[in-house]
């Protein structure tokens, strides 16, 4: 059973239904997240549905890129005899 | 029968007869003292134990309360999963040094003073290091030593605040330190911040953890950070200063981890940024804000383990470490990949998993405290941190290029290991209420509600998203990174440069001058000092002598030995002195 789902994720052939089925989820917790009940808001934007999922984007593709930035504008990442 | 028998003890005198036994004798007596350390936590009750006096302090060895109860719940379980990880060892070294590791941090997490505290604290140092050391490499060597180094400062710093701490209040019992920060206690804090890994005093963790052997990372992933979070919960609940050290702390290590190439120090990265998590919680020191900083030290120490093992079991087959050279071993390993997975789930909190339920303790904490900075931070934070441990590490490990290595499941006894941890990690998330209830304060929280699971999805799942379209800008390059290690890397160097050029240089020119100048110098001083002695004073006091023994030869003959001459030369003086008064006189 592990087998084959780590094979569905794994696997060249199963790439379209994976993706497909990736969609799907990201479609239903968009729409889970406008029908759930919100009694307590703290902030503004906890009543804005679809928030968790703009800011989640937002946060990965900030972090990509800006930690590349330190790594190569700001020279953290070096060779690996750097300290040789 | 003794209503307390401390495990830590039980640890640190156990570890003895270890290296005496051989074979199934052995392996059945170090999964033997790990079960008995659990039942000896479960049967505890509250209260004070070992209490006497010690260079005229009151010191208490153990303090039983339900924090210490928690931490030790815990470390007793995680130390039977990591030996139950590490059966497959011959030597017993490592099997003694994660004993007295254990055993040491069972004993800080009793400790009812500074003086148990610290004895057990520098235990843990040296049994630790012992871990690093028997990786045997050269690398692992070097950074055991750096690990050594650090810790042993942090150590005398610690000491150091305890002894002005003790000369301020005349007590050494530990608990909650109080009327702000002082001189002393900023150097407790120090040592403190130091074991916590709180930058910048993090780099010791992410440089030594992955130079460890596979079976000892395990172990150190759980029990220095912890036992250090535990202490901070213990002293310093409240104080402003965590908040913003471990929201920093939380995104420093998620933005390393998409840096780095080796896949424990990617997870050594995200100790830091979790525990970033459990130092903000404290920081935030309400009654929900502790219990969700505590509860995310019980769920990390058993969702981290399981990361590290199921690298370490990638580590232990394959021999490489770097994501560079790894990749297509989902064919091979499915089911060290799936362990992983529920330890990458835990992690990230998803609903069902462990980190589900605490993390987002700490994150509703923050809310309630009106900590609107610290809210979004942290949620960044789980988005990075699903974006690294959940998405790149195994992507790139597991699935990515099929490098073609050959690779098997690892032995039995590591997927057993894994399998602990991995139905702790899922018991944790269906059935968070048994965790709640071994929390310090009452617990009025909920994780459950729709509005929790759609906002966490929501931002874990669009993470994925991002990974997905931007998949080649996180592939993994030959490189490593630069952190807070480079300040005493190169300082070292620089010391051993300027002892090995400027200095070297400076002590032969000056003892060239010597040879040169000086010496030659003094040495015919010397000569002419002995010329002069020979020829000069000798002669001198040669002809002295002479002269006076042809003196006293000359005087001789004076001795006529008649009194009448004699009585003649008396008168004559006697006259001779009177005509010299008398002219004198006058």
């Amino acid at each position: 059973m592990i087998k084959r789902v780590v094979d569905f994720f794994g696997d060249e052939r199963h790439a379209k239904r994976r993706r497909r089925l990736f969609y799907l989820v990201l479609v239903l917790i968009v729409i889970a997240d406008f029908l759930v009940f919100r009694e307590h808001a703290e902030y503004l934007w906890e009543r804005l549905p679809g928030w968790s999922a703009l800011y989640g984007f937002g946060s990965c593709v900030l972090l990509i890129f800006v930690s590349k930035f330190f790594g190569h504008q700001c020279r953290l990442m070096r060779r690996e005899d750097y300290y040789d | 029968m003794t209503d307390f028998v401390h495990p830590g003890l039980l640890f640190i005198l156990g570890a003895i007869p270890i290296p005496f036994l051989k074979g199934s004798v052995r392996k059945a007596y170090v999964l033997l003292i790990p079960t008995l350390a659990i039942l000896a936590v479960l049967t505890m009750h509250p209260g004070g134990y070992g209490a006497a006096r010690f260079i005229g302090q009151q010191i208490m060895i153990a303090k039983v309360d339900k924090l210490s109860v928690l931490f030790a719940t815990v470390f007793s379980i995680m130390a039977l999963i990591g030996t139950v990880y590490a059966l497959h060892l011959t030597h017993a070294g490592q099997h003694v040094a994660a004993f007295v590791y254990v055993g040491s941090a069972l004993g800080v997490v009793f400790a009812g003073d500074y003086l148990t505290l610290f004895l057990f604290w520098e235990g843990m140092t040296f049994a630790s290091a012992y871990l690093v050391f028997a990786q045997r490499s050269d690398q692992a060597l070097s950074a055991g030593f750096r690990y050594l180094m650090v810790h042993i400062t942090g150590s005398v710093a610690l000491l150091g605040g305890i002894i002005l701490h003790g000369f301020a209040t005349g007590s050494l019992l530990f608990g909650p330190i109080e009327g702000g920060l002082g001189f002393a206690t900023c150097l407790i804090l120090a040592g403190f911040l130091l074991n916590a890994a709180v930058p910048p005093l993090n780099a010791w963790l992410t440089d030594a953890y992955p130079e460890a052997t596979v079976t000892g990372a395990v172990f150190m992933s759980a029990f220095t950070t912890k036992t250090a979070v535990y202490v901070l919960a213990r002293a310093f609940p409240g104080t402003d200063l965590l908040v913003w050290l471990g929201t920093v702390m939380a995104l420093y290590g998620v933005v390393y981890a998409v840096l780095e190439n080796d896949c424990r120090r990617l997870l050594a990265y995200h100790i830091v940024s979790q525990v970033g998590y459990m130092v903000a919680g404290i920081g935030i020191g309400t009654e929900m804000a502790v219990n969700g900083a505590v509860s995310h030290a019980f769920a990390h120490i058993l969702y981290k383990a399981l990361l590290f093992m199921g690298a370490g079991a990638v580590i232990h087959v394959t021999g490489r470490r770097k994501l560079t050279e790894l990749g297509g071993l989902y064919k091979t390993m499915p089911v060290t990949l799936a362990l992983y997975m529920v330890g990458a789930f835990a992690i990230s909190a998803f609903p069902f998993f462990s980190g589900f339920v605490t993390k987002s303790m700490v994150v509703a904490a923050a809310k309630q405290d009106h900590r609107a900075l610290v809210v979004l931070a942290l949620t960044m934070a789980s988005s990075g941190t699903f974006l690294h441990t959940g998405l790149k590490l195994p992507y790139y490990m597991f699935f990515g290029t099929d490098q073609g290595l050959e690779a098997r499941e690892p032995p039995r006894n590591m997927l057993v290991a894994m399998g602990m941890a991995a139905v702790l990690c899922i018991a944790i998330g269906l059935f968070p209420q048994t965790l709640y209830a071994l929390l310090p304060h009452p617990v009025d929280f909920e994780p459950y509600t729709g509005v929790h699971v759609t906002e966490s999805l929501g931002v874990l799942m669009f993470t994925a998203l991002g990974f997905v379209m931007f998949l080649r800008a996180l592939d993994p390059e030959n490189t490593i990174s630069i952190d807070t290690d480079w300040f005493y890397r190169m300082g070292a160097r620089h010391f051993m440069w300027l002892a090995e050029k400027p200095l070297a240089r400076y002590e032969k020119a000056v003892s060239d001058v010597s040879e040169t100048a000086a010496l030659p110098f003094l040495l015919g001083m010397a000569r002419a000092g002995l010329r002069i002695d020979l020829h000069g004073v000798d002669a001198f006091v040669n002809a002295v002598a002479r002269a006076i023994l042809r003196g006293g030869g000359a005087l001789r003959q004076f001795q006529s030995g008649v009194v009448t001459h004699y009585a003649l030369a008396m008168i004559a003086g006697v006259i001779a002195g009177i005509a010299v008064f008398a002219v004198a006189w006058r």
